[in-house]
Order: structure tokens, then C-alpha cells, then sequence
């Protein structure tokens, strides 16, 4: 079976895909245990996958495992724990601004992709960045709340 | 602990620990010596508290640690048993049981605070297992906005009464009689201070063997130290750092992952499979059980692929009346019978300073369109069967599981673990059994996860409403003869039929349920006489089901917009109008803040102000008392049209909320504020669409909902009575969201908007 090498949160490992075209969502969840990447609709329409590959919010539900091989991958356990949380996720944890939490990580990469590039976003930067994001239970204004938290700090 | 606990065989049920940053309040209870040792029960005789003995229930220990079978022993699950809503550890933490479960609702916390308070221990030191049929007594699905009035209630009066025989043994122990003593920080102690003895020295561990009083005294709340409290849900953390263990992310060993193909038509037969069509896919196997098709692998991609490449033969069917001119085809519709649901006062059809209005309203078929697909995993064993689901009612399932499958219900366990927002009910009963079906057949633990069209596709649906409401205004702006007539379908008793169990031939119920879905079709206001009929329809194109505040977002778009017809046809101010027609002090309260926070003038609609270009702006309200009992809910809106492209954009709202007892502030917030966004997508954006054969709305692209670039600012202001009892948040504040949008965007424009979605075409027309 044909075997990648990813590097992970900084973390270096193999994986063995029968087919090169597995979506690095799959190879997270199941071959890493990396379950903070979510399955929401494969059609990468509703961001819930959203990792960062080589800095930029990416969706790991259509990117082919093949294609991941020799880029910095991180993903939301590669920022902060429940303990140590980043200031992105401590932003969202003051906020409250989950309810399911199914998109929060999504949410928190795709913001985190914005953060890098302009770190001083205004509201509506903000909103074009989450636009192809999905929230369904509505948590919206927390999360953008949460998101100019850091942005102001 | 980390979450990894939870994949292992055997590892306990999901607990959250108030307040500690990861929910993994796992140390104590199940696993330690609480629920395996001989524990002393208190037996309370002729009101004497007396320490008595008794073997308590250990957790199955077997070879494996399998989780099974249905109930453990020596755990109380009588409803009537104040051990069966907590129990009080060792260390001297307190373990909440409960059928609730917390739907991203924040009930976590606020049943931990109301529990808190009456056992005077501070909150972190409480832990809720919830939705688990072998631990948590049967208070009821979630649903119906009843986490608080009822499972959180019920537990604060199974803490209100173990509060009364702590008091009492703490006197015992202490020498002191029980009205000397109170209930703080994990003690009883002497009011008048001095020491105090732990409640763990005294019943720590052990069962307390008592009734629930219905009388036992609640704290007062003006001493409330810990209700009313915006504290942090103690799973937020979790799922902000991508730790929080859903159903989705759950693992058994040996478990196969399986995806089920639905046919491409909703009523076809399964004709013929070619299974050479995923020979060339590792380790996938085909399960045909009548018209049932499924594929499963170790490898979840395998499957994946597998369902995707699958050939198979279904046969023709177009039964459905397709989503075009569905309104049509709904007031056509067979009726099971006409029912008068109000009828008061005396119409006074031939008054001639009476205006007459009618108009018809329509709410379409929607989706719960859950952003994660529904799951589930099931092991099926003959000693012991088990399924983790997000289901919204474990004991419900449970039930008809193990009628359909024939399991005894003592052999089969349902443990609730979080999913993605449900609002009702989606998929996640209808993949459960898909999983129980499969694991059944395969004899191997089984994973299901539906794909993005399933759950768009399959998910039951909340019902198309239609309504026609007319009514009139005498000379002084006052309603005559309100009536209302709806058509919505009929509840037929027996549980919604689940799909796989259909498919595989296997006799199941056929009932037809949507919640209370007539209730709020009669206006609030002062009428002359009002009528509300309902012509319950013998079936609906989808399968339905009771998405969130089932019916009544319908009936208050069309009796909040009516009214807002009356107004506009009186020359009345839209707030004005309303206050004339109520009378109750806590409707009149909610109305006049969410107009003041809204900086509302007052003048009749439409905004008669020059239009600046081409955008348009307006403000609308509405109001409901939701199911006419409850919350008490105003809503202010402010929005921008732009007449060109029909775009509305919803500037600012602002709610005023009445629930009565706040328990948590922050959560009920985001309760509020969720709902207003949530149903703003609904009428702004959402219609699911069909053909004579399939649901075609099966994504994202083609159910579109709100997005940020979209969403407006929401102001909330909570009206808290903390004497009152406390009504559930969860829908309450969905009900005036599409009226008080409608009716701005006619203040705005001069547009009566009456079907939902409210789409740029509409606007403009």
C-alpha cells in the first residue's frame, strides 16, 4: 500500500492510503486521531474540515492525500488544549461563542488563516473570511465577537 | 483523562464536570469504588433518618468491560427515587442524572447551578450524566423547550429533598436541631457558625433511599447565590480546542464503517445490485436486505468510494407533487378532519364600519440541515446491544428499537453522546438504526455516518404550513372577528417509520408526528371574536418531523403579519396597535423594550420618508406568547431593501425576553441569539425542493442559509422574575423572527411579503 509522509502540528509521520486521492480529512480522523477536523459535507462548501496547509485555511475534505505530502499541515490541536488554550480558542472560549461547537473548528482555522495574513481585520474582513464557513446554530455575531477580540489585542 | 477514554470499550459515558475546562469529569463515579462497593443506604422511617444497609450495583466488570446489557444493578431509575436524579460521591462531588440532554443549549450548566443551589456545594463540584438508558431516569425526550421546566426542575426537587435529609443528618451528627443548621459549601453547619460536618462524612457514596418530596421547600431566590449566574458551559473548551468527543469522533474496536445508499427515488425497490462494481475496493462488502443497500469496510474511505461507485438497479417511482406549487397542492390535500381549536366571542359579520382584510400565508418545507451528518455506532450482542447516538431521546429509542428489533429493552443500552445541532429531530434516529441494522446482520460493532445528501436529502422534514387569516378593524382600530384557518398534517400516533427498517422490509409503525404544531395560530390581542380552525391533512409530501418550535414560526408569521396588515390598514403605529389589544403587564413589558431598544418612532407603516437611492429602510415588531403559556417574546427589526435587487439586509435586532427565572443569563443569550439567527436563515433563505421522485435541495449550493457577510447585530434584553418558574429558551424566540422581519421589509418598502423564503424575486414582485 502506497505510504505518505505528512508533517502534522509540527509532527512528522506516515500514513498508508490505498488511494492517493483519500482526503486528508479521512487520514486525520482515522489514521492520526486527529478528530478535531470535521466532516460536514465533503463538497467543501460548509468549511467544518478547515486546516491549514502551509499557513492557509484549506479544506481537508478536497485535498488529496497525495497533495498533502511535504507541507506544514496543522490542525486545531496543533494551536492550544482546553487547558493551554490558544488566544484565538481563549477568544471563543470567553465568548461562549459555540452552541453544537460542529463548525468551531473550522471556524477557529479559517479565522486563524485570516490572523496571519492581516492581523488587525475589521468586521466585515472578518465576515468575507468566514463567509464560506457554515454556522447553523446561529452563533454568528459571538464568533465574529471572538474573532476581533484577538484582532483588537 | 483525555477524551481518548472514550474510545475504548467499556469507557463511561459522557460526563461534564461544571466548570472544569475539559468536560472529562471522569475520575470519580463510574470508575472508582462508588458503584462497585457495598454501599449503606438510608432508609427514612416515620420521619427519622435512619443509616441503613444494602448492596449497591457495581458496573458490569466483565471479560471486555462491554458497556451492557440495559440496566446496571443497584442503580435506581424510578423517576420517583430522588438516587435516581443524584448521587452524592465519596469525595463529596455530586453526580446529576438526567434524559435531557444538552443540544449545545447550555443545559449542562444550568441544571448544575439550579442542583447547585438547593445543595449548597459549589458547582464545580457537580458532574452530569445525561441520556444514558442504563443511568438516567426517563424525564422525556429533549425537546419541546422542557430541559428546564422539566428535567432541570425535576432534579432541583430530587436536590431540594435531599437537602431536607441532609439537614437532618447533619443534626443528628452534629447534636443541633435541623432549623439551626444550613446547607453551604459541601456542609452542614450552624447558621450561627461553628463546626460543621461534610455531606460526604455523611452520606458520601452511599444511596440516600428516599422519595422525592414534591414539597420539599425550594431555596428562596433572593438568597440565590449561584442561579442567575453567567457562567461558562462547561464543554465550550473542549470544542474550542478540537478536543470534545461527539458521536462522530466516537471509535469501538473492530468497528466497520458502513454507508448506506439510498435510492434515487424516495418509494423505489431495490431491482438488482451489481456488486463487481466495488470489487476493486479493499475490503468492502455489500448488505442487501430486501431494499436496504449498504456498504461496509474497515477503511472508512473504502466505503465512502464504495457507496459512490456502487451500480445498482431501483425501480421507477414519482409519487411525490414536486416543491413547485406546493401551496396549491396543499389546500387541496385530503383531510383527516377540521378541528375548532378556538372559538370565542360572537362574529359580527354585517357591521359596515368594520374593514375586512384576508390574506394567505404560506411557510414551506424545511430542513433541520444539520452541518454534521448524523451518526451512529451499534454493537449488537446477544448479552448486551448498544448504541451511541445523538438522538434527542435515548429512552424513546430505546423503546422502539427494541420493539422493531426485537431486543429486549433490558438487553439494550442507548447512550447519547453530542452531535451536531439537531433542532428537532434529523437523521440521527434513522442512522442509528441503519447502524443497528447492519451491526445486527454483520455481528461487528458498526459506524454509519450519512453523507451530505443523506442528511439534506433524508432528514424528516419540518411540514409546508398554509394559512388563511382574515379579520377586520372598527372605526376605533380595535380587531373584529379574527379567524384563522391552517392546514397542516395530522399527528397519527406510533412513532415516525425509520428509513433502513422500511427499506429492509421489517414491520415497523407508521405514525406521523410534528410537534404541536397548531398551537399560536389565535392573535394575543383583544378581538371581538376570534376562531381558529385547523384541517388536519391526512398526509404531507415528506416525511415529518418536529423541527424547532414545530408549527408555531409558521403561525405567528401569519398572525403577526395580519396584525400588522389591521395595523397598517387602521393608520396605526405597528406598536401602538399592539399595546391597545393587550392587557398583560409582562406582554406590554416585553413590547415597550424591544421598542425602546430599537429607538422606535412611532407613525403608521410604510416608512413614508423620501427613499434614498434605491435602499430602503423600515422597522418592523412582533410578538408571541409562545404556545400562548410561556415566554413572553418581543422583536424589533430594522432592515435596508434594496429595490433593485430585492436584497434585504437585516440591520439590527432587538429582542426583549421573558422566561420567567433567568437560571443563566450568558446561556440563555446565546439561546436567543441563535434562534434569531437561525430563523432568519429560515425566511431569508430556506426551502427544501423536491420533483415527483427526490429531494433536489441536497447541499449547501442548493439549501443555501445565512452566511456572516449577512448576519445582523442582536441586542437582547432579558427580563428576569425570579419568582416566577423558569420556561425553557430554546424556541420561544424563533417565533416572531419572520413576522417582525416581514413587516419591516413592508415598512421599508410597501411589499407585503406572505410566503417564506423571503427571496430577492418575492421582494421585488
Amino acid at each position: 500500500m502506497p505510504r505518505y509522509a505528512l508533517r502534522v502540528n509540527g509532527r512528522a509521520s506516515t500514513v498508508d492510503c490505498w488511494d492517493p486521492g483519500e482526503p486528508l480529512l479521512y487520514v486525520l480522523r482515522n489514521k492520526l486521531g486527529l478528530h478535531g477536523a470535521k466532516f460536514g459535507c465533503g463538497l467543501g462548501q460548509c468549511g467544518a474540515c478547515t486546516v491549514l496547509i502551509d499557513g492557509r485555511a484549506a479544506r481537508s475534505c478536497m485535498t488529496p492525500v497525495s497533495q498533502a505530502v511535504g507541507r506544514a499541515i496543522t490542525t486545531i490541536e496543533g494551536l492550544g488544549t482546553p487547558e493551554r488554550p490558544d488566544p484565538l480558542e481563549a477568544a471563543f472560549i470567553t465568548e461562549q461563542a459555540a452552541q453544537c461547537g460542529y463548525c468551531t473548528s473550522g471556524m477557529i482555522m479559517a479565522a486563524k488563516s485570516l490572523l496571519q495574513q492581516t492581523s488587525h481585520p475589521t468586521p466585515d474582513q472578518v465576515k468575507q473570511a468566514l463567509a464560506a464557513n457554515i454556522c447553523r446554530c446561529g452563533t454568528h455575531t459571538r464568533i465574529l465577537n471572538a474573532v476581533l477580540r484577538v484582532a483588537k489585542a | 483523562m483525555t477524551s481518548t477514554a472514550f474510545n475504548k470499550r467499556g469507557a463511561p459515558p459522557p460526563r461534564f464536570n461544571a466548570l472544569r475546562a475539559t468536560p472529562f469529569g471522569l475520575a470519580a463515579p463510574l470508575r472508582g469504588a462508588a458503584f462497585s462497593v457495598t454501599r449503606r443506604d438510608f432508609l427514612r422511617t416515620g420521619g427519622v433518618v435512619v443509616v441503613g444497609f444494602a448492596v449497591g450495583g457495581g458496573w458490569p466488570r466483565r471479560s471486555g468491560a462491554q458497556p451492557s446489557p440495559g440496566t446496571i444493578a443497584g442503580r435506581s431509575l424510578d423517576p420517583r427515587d430522588v438516587d435516581s436524579f443524584l448521587a452524592i460521591q465519596t469525595d463529596g462531588s455530586v453526580t446529576i442524572y438526567t434524559s435531557k440532554v444538552d443540544v449545545g443549549t447550555g443545559l449542562r450548566i444550568a441544571m448544575s447551578q439550579m442542583a447547585a443551589e438547593e445543595l449548597g456545594i459549589p458547582i464545580d463540584r457537580i458532574t452530569v450524566v445525561e441520556g444514558d438508558t442504563a443511568l438516567t431516569p426517563d424525564q422525556g425526550g429533549t425537546g419541546g423547550s422542557t430541559g428546564i421546566p422539566r428535567g432541570a426542575v425535576e432534579v432541583r426537587q430530587a436536590a431540594a429533598t435531599a437537602r431536607e435529609a441532609l439537614l437532618t443528618l447533619g443534626a443528628e451528627h452534629l447534636k443541633r436541631a435541623p432549623a439551626d443548621l444550613t446547607l453551604d459549601g459541601g456542609e452542614v453547619r450552624p447558621v450561627s457558625g461553628g463546626p460543621g460536618v461534610a455531606i460526604a462524612t455523611l452520606v458520601g457514596g452511599k444511596r440516600l433511599s428516599l422519595r422525592v418530596n414534591p414539597k420539599a421547600p425550594l431555596k428562596d431566590p433572593t438568597r440565590y447565590a449561584v442561579v442567575g449566574k453567567p457562567l461558562l458551559r462547561p464543554d465550550v473548551p473542549a470544542k474550542c480546542t478540537g478536543q470534545h468527543t461527539y458521536v462522530q469522533d466516537h471509535t469501538v474496536p473492530g468497528m466497520l464503517h458502513a454507508r448506506v445508499i439510498r435510492p434515487p427515488a424516495i418509494g423505489a425497490t431495490l431491482v438488482s445490485v451489481d456488486e463487481s462494481s466495488v470489487r476493486n475496493l479493499p475490503g468492502v462488502r455489500v448488505v442487501r436486505i430486501e431494499s436496504f443497500l449498504a456498504v461496509v469496510a474497515d477503511d472508512e474511505w473504502a466505503a465512502v468510494r464504495a457507496a459512490r461507485t456502487m451500480k445498482a438497479t431501483w425501480s421507477e417511482w414519482s409519487g411525490l407533487p414536486g416543491s413547485e406549487g406546493l401551496d396549491r397542492h396543499v389546500r387541496q390535500s385530503a383531510v383527516e378532519r377540521d378541528e375548532v381549536l378556538v372559538n370565542r366571542g360572537n362574529p359580527s359579520r354585517d357591521r359596515p364600519d368594520v374593514k375586512r382584510l384576508t390574506a394567505t400565508y404560506w411557510w414551506p418545507c424545511q430542513s433541520h440541515a444539520s452541518i454534521g451528518p448524523s451518526c451512529a455506532i451499534a454493537d449488537f450482542r446477544a448479552e448486551g446491544t448498544t448504541i451511541w447516538t445523538a438522538t434527542q431521546g435515548t429512552h424513546g429509542m430505546r423503546a422502539s428499537f427494541s420493539r422493531v428489533f426485537g431486543i429486549p429493552a433490558d438487553k439494550l443500552r442507548v447512550i447519547y453522546l453530542d452531535g451536531s445541532g439537531s433542532y428537532g429531530g434529523n437523521g440521527n434516529d434513522d442512522v442509528a438504526a441503519d447502524a443497528l441494522l447492519l451491526s445486527k446482520t454483520l455481528a461487528r460493532p458498526v459506524r454509519v455516518q450519512w453523507m451530505r445528501q443523506d442528511e439534506h436529502g433524508w432528514d424528516p422534514k419540518g411540514p409546508p404550513q398554509l394559512l388563511d387569516v382574515g379579520g377586520g378593524i372598527d372605526a376605533q382600530g380595535r380587531i373584529v372577528d379574527w379567524e384563522t384557518q391552517m392546514w397542516v398534517p395530522v399527528t397519527v400516533p406510533g412513532g415516525r417509520p425509520l428509513l433502513g427498517v422500511d427499506a429492509a422490509a421489517i414491520p415497523q409503525p407508521h405514525g406521523q408526528s410534528s410537534g404541536n404544531i397548531s398551537q399560536n395560530g389565535d392573535p394575543p390581542y383583544a378581538a371581538s371574536s376570534v376562531r381558529v380552525v385547523v384541517h388536519w391533512l391526512k398526509q404531507t409530501p415528506l416525511r415529518p418531523s418536529n423541527l424547532r418550535a414545530p408549527g408555531k414560526i409558521g403561525n405567528v408569521f401569519a398572525v403577526e403579519s395580519f396584525t400588522d396588515e389591521l395595523a397598517a390598514a387602521a393608520g396605526i403605529d405597528a406598536v401602538e396597535f399592539r399595546v391597545r389589544g393587550l392587557t398583560d403587564p409582562r406582554a406590554l413589558d416585553v413590547i415597550k423594550r424591544a421598542a425602546a431598544m430599537i429607538g422606535w418612532q412611532s407613525r403608521p407603516s410604510p416608512n413614508p420618508r423620501p427613499a434614498g437611492g434605491t435602499r430602503l429602510v423600515g422597522r418592523g415588531m412582533a410578538y408571541a406568547r409562545y404556545k400562548q403559556a410561556e415566554n413572553y417574546v418581543a422583536m424589533a427589526m430594522d432592515v435596508e431593501v434594496d429595490r433593485s435587487t430585492g436584497r434585504i439586509l437585516v440591520r439590527r435586532v432587538a429582542c426583549a425576553h421573558d422566561c420567567g427565572l433567568v437560571i443563566n443569563p450568558d446561556g440563555l443569550r446565546n439561546q436567543i441569539e441563535g434562534s434569531i439567527v437561525q430563523t432568519l436563515s429560515r425566511a431569508l433563505r430556506e426551502e427544501v425542493t423536491f420533483d415527483r421522485s427526490r429531494v433536489t435541495s441536497v447541499d449547501w449550493a442548493s439549501y443555501p442559509v445565512l452566511r456572516f457577510p449577512e448576519a445582523p447585530g442582536v441586542e437582547v434584553a432579558l427580563i428576569d422574575r425570579p419568582t416566577l418558574p423558569p420556561f425553557g429558551a430554546g424556541e420561544a424566540s424563533t417565533a416572531p423572527v419572520a413576522a417582525a422581519l416581514g413587516n419591516a421589509v413592508f415598512d421599508a418598502t410597501g411589499v407585503r411579503l406572505r410566503a417564506v423564503p423571503f427571496t430577492p424575486e418575492r421582494v421585488k414582485a
